[in-house]
């Protein structure tokens, strides 16, 4: 009998996903891992929505109405979710415009910026509006796990992943080895 | 305009006698021309000084009285403190002050006439609510006073025509003990100790029990003979007159009615010690003090008393120079208090090596606070037997505490070691007291069961703020104030302190708004769990006590404010959108969050 695969779900929000890169760093340990589990919606499969899922990756902070559409799915459907690096955790370097006003961001960038021309806020419906602050994700959702670096390295993955796929509590922040680099 | 004459109220206009030519003196000099540091000047400063520039933007950005913006011609800074902030009373005052000058509280006005903003607790918590203006405090604001200080600026009237009461303080000594009843002749004290050896004077302050009375209390006597013999040519007295803590005053009752106790103690210590050189930092809210301060140095040093060959012994020299803090609450920690004095911005050192090893410029260093030392003139004076006696077993001698808040005499109470804090709210006139504050925002928030406990080391130790709270105050407002202080003041060096009382401060502010849920409260546990065990110096460690407090003595308080849920978002994320609504015209359905 072949046991239940542990399904997992991923996807970046406000992030670059070089969370998600790293994650594939764990090069050969993919093979084995992936006996073991099943990926739902990720950038791996090009499922569209979040299904049922015992785990949830998040990499990336929340900076429009459409993360926080995403994230509240992927809370709604995953039994654990890991906030995964900096972004996740604290806003990372999407944050960095929180020291600006949105107006003046919005206006710099689509009315007074070099070589802007016909100027004009874009106002499209299919655009998701931007939030006024990038917030880290734990501010939207409760979340159960954190696994902090820019990016955490791919031993990191394996560390808190394995336990979790066994049943067992991973290992504090303090053990774990967490790099911003 | 403001005329030259005003210089006369913040003291600046007596010559720069016993002032150190120190980097904050020359910035706080460009920060009165230009009202604020321009970038080219800081770099002129620099050269001046011998110093990278990166030092000199460091210390503009560390210390809140300095500024990298133009501030108004009347710069308004109105203290935040529970008890002489602009909500001490029913009103909030600084609301009714921005509305009148049309301004937003923390900015400058297009005129550049007036700017206001917050500051610390600027130590005048038995006036009710102060604020400084320009730097000079003025005191007992209330609604009529807020107008009719609005009127004179409207009118640009110089700070020499404003109403002379409002500038009054006033030293409130309600209840004189130990230190404040005893008489004191100048010199009498160095004269016993120069009579003798350096070391049994060391040796009778060891006996008296005398313990720091900035909150440590380390053993006084102990800490000047470590200094002494640790090895180095040169050694410093420092005196810490930089207390911040919300709600203390009683350094600026000594400093105005007992300085010569204070510069004797000082003189004292180095002659213990062997030093030739000491400092008195000053806050930079007390500044109007330092005119004051200068004459009863100008007297001791034409005594004899201070300067070359102190009373004729030859050897025997020392010099006392003032430096004035800008605006720093962190500096009042003795580690802090050096890196400031060493012209840097007022980051905690690690300790050890503590200050008698490696202080001032490396070299053994005493700081002591102001009551520390005016305790230790009182022990030459008159035995460390008589000392002793009074107190209790580990804690000898008497504390001044600065009593404050919702009571009928706020005050200067002074008392011996060992009594019980019901006694001090009988002798202040405070009835119906819900809880009360010990030690300032850093210290421990008792209640009614607690009131038999005593005042002294061993039981509940304080540098001498005492906060009252009645009955029907709001004690999340206060939490609420005191962990937006803690943000405030905290250095930024480590990141458990820098970013841990800010998210304390957001956490608290949920709960105060009644947007929390158990799940914050849980995480305020843990968080301030983290903050005390991970921060770097003593703010760290003492910022979440006042919200462990709370839940411990007043849970209900904080139970009947959360709501019913297992998640509540830390912002109103509709809210959140509407910038980006109102600049794209957009109001459909994906333009909402609930």
């Amino acid at each position: 009998m072949t046991e239940r695969k542990i399904k997992i779900a991923t996807t970046s929000l406000a992030g670059c996903f070089g969370c998600h890169m790293s994650f594939l760093d764990i090069d050969e340990q993919l093979v084995q891992l992936n006996e073991r589990i099943e990926f739902n919606r990720s950038p791996l499969t090009d499922i569209k929505h979040c299904g049922p899922s015992d785990i949830g990756l998040i990499e990336g902070g929340v900076c429009n109405a459409d993360n926080v559409r995403v994230l509240r799915e992927f809370r709604a459907n995953c039994k654990i979710l890991i906030a995964v690096g900096a972004c996740a955790i604290t806003g990372g370097v999407p944050a960095m415009r929180n020291y600006f006003d949105l107006r003046e961001c919005l206006e710099e960038v689509y009315l007074h910026g070099a070589g802007v021309t016909n100027p004009q806020i874009p106002g499209d419906v299919e655009l998701p509006l931007l939030l006024d602050k990038v917030y880290p994700i734990q501010e939207v959702v409760p979340v159960d796990y954190f696994l902090p670096g820019c990016p955490p390295p791919a031993d990191a993955f394996l560390a808190i992943l394995l336990p979790l796929l066994n049943g067992a509590v991973p290992p504090q922040m303090a053990d774990c080895r967490f790099y911003y680099d | 305009m403001l005329s030259q004459h005003s210089e006369l109220k913040t003291g600046n206009n007596a010559d720069a006698d016993f002032i150190a030519d120190h980097l904050l003196h020359r910035l706080y000099r460009l920060q009165q021309q230009h009202r604020h540091i321009p970038p080219q000047l800081m770099v002129e400063v620099a050269r001046e000084f011998g110093l990278p520039v990166s030092q000199v933007v460091a210390v503009v950005n560390f210390y809140s009285f300095l500024y990298q913006q133009p501030v108004g011609r009347y710069h308004l800074l109105f203290s935040n403190c529970t008890s002489c902030g602009y909500q001490a009373g029913e009103v909030n005052l600084l609301a009714l002050l921005c509305r009148q000058l049309n301004i937003a509280s923390g900015q400058t006005r297009a005129d550049g006439v007036v700017s206001v903003d917050e500051t610390s607790c600027i130590g005048m918590c038995d006036h009710g609510p102060s604020m400084l203006v320009n730097g000079v405090p003025i005191v007992n604001l209330d609604e009529g006073r807020i107008k009719q200080l609005c009127n004179l600026i409207a009118a640009e009237q110089s700070l020499d025509d404003w109403p002379a009461d409002w500038f009054r303080i006033n030293n409130h000594i309600r209840k004189p003990d130990l230190l404040l009843n005893a008489p004191l002749e100048c010199g009498d004290s160095l004269k016993k100790a120069l009579a003798g050896d350096a070391l049994l004077m060391l040796e009778s302050i060891m006996q008296s029990g005398l313990r720091g009375r900035g909150g440590a209390g380390f053993a006084t006597g102990k800490k000047w003979l470590f200094c002494r013999e640790a090895e180095s040519d040169t050694r410093y007295v420092v005196c810490n007159a930089d207390e911040g803590e919300p709600g203390t005053f009683k350094d600026r009752v000594l400093l105005q009615c007992h300085a010569d106790a204070l510069f004797e103690g000082m003189t004292l210590c180095a002659y213990g010690i062997g030093a030739k050189k000491g400092f008195l930092y000053l806050r930079g809210e007390y500044r109007y003090l330092l005119g004051h301060l200068q004459a009863v140095l100008r007297r001791r040093y034409d005594s004899g008393l201070l300067g070359a060959s102190i009373l004729g012994q030859a050897g025997f020299s020392f010099d006392i120079e003032i430096v004035i803090g800008a605006g720093a609450y962190i500096c009042g920690e003795e580690s802090a208090l050096i890196e400031s004095l060493e012209g840097k911005p007022g980051i905690p050192r690690i300790r050890p090596p503590f200050p008698v090893t490696h202080g001032y410029l490396g070299r053994p260093t005493v700081v002591n606070n102001v009551e520390t030392f005016i305790a230790a003139t009182h022990i030459v004076q008159y035995g460390s037997a008589g000392f002793s006696a009074v107190g209790t077993e580990k804690s000898s001698g008497s504390k001044l505490l600065s009593v404050s808040g919702d009571c009928r005499t706020p005050g200067i109470y002074e008392y011996p070691y060992g009594v019980s804090i019901q006694q001090v709210l009988d002798d202040c006139g405070a009835t119906q007291v819900q809880a009360v504050q010990i030690g300032g925002p850093a210290g421990s928030l008792l209640a009614k069961k607690d009131f038999n406990r005593q005042i002294s080391f061993e039981d509940v130790s304080t540098g001498g703020s005492f906060l009252i709270f009645g009955e029907n105050r709001d004690l999340l407002s206060i939490n609420r104030n005191f962990a937006r202080f803690f943000a405030h003041e905290s250095c930024g060096f480590c990141t458990p302190c820098r970013v841990g009382t800010r998210l304390l401060e957001n956490s608290i502010g949920k709960i105060a708004d009644g947007r929390a849920t158990w799940r914050d409260v849980d995480e305020i546990k843990q968080l301030s769990g983290f903050v005390r065990h991970y921060s770097h110096c003593g703010l760290g460690h003492t910022a979440a006590n006042h919200i462990l407090d709370s839940l411990r003595h007043f849970p209900g308080d904080i139970q009947n404010l959360l709501v019913q849920q297992a998640f509540t978002p830390a912002f109103d994320l509709d809210a959140a959108l509407e910038t980006a609504r109102q600049m794209t015209q957009r109001d459909d359905a994906d333009a909402h969050l609930e």
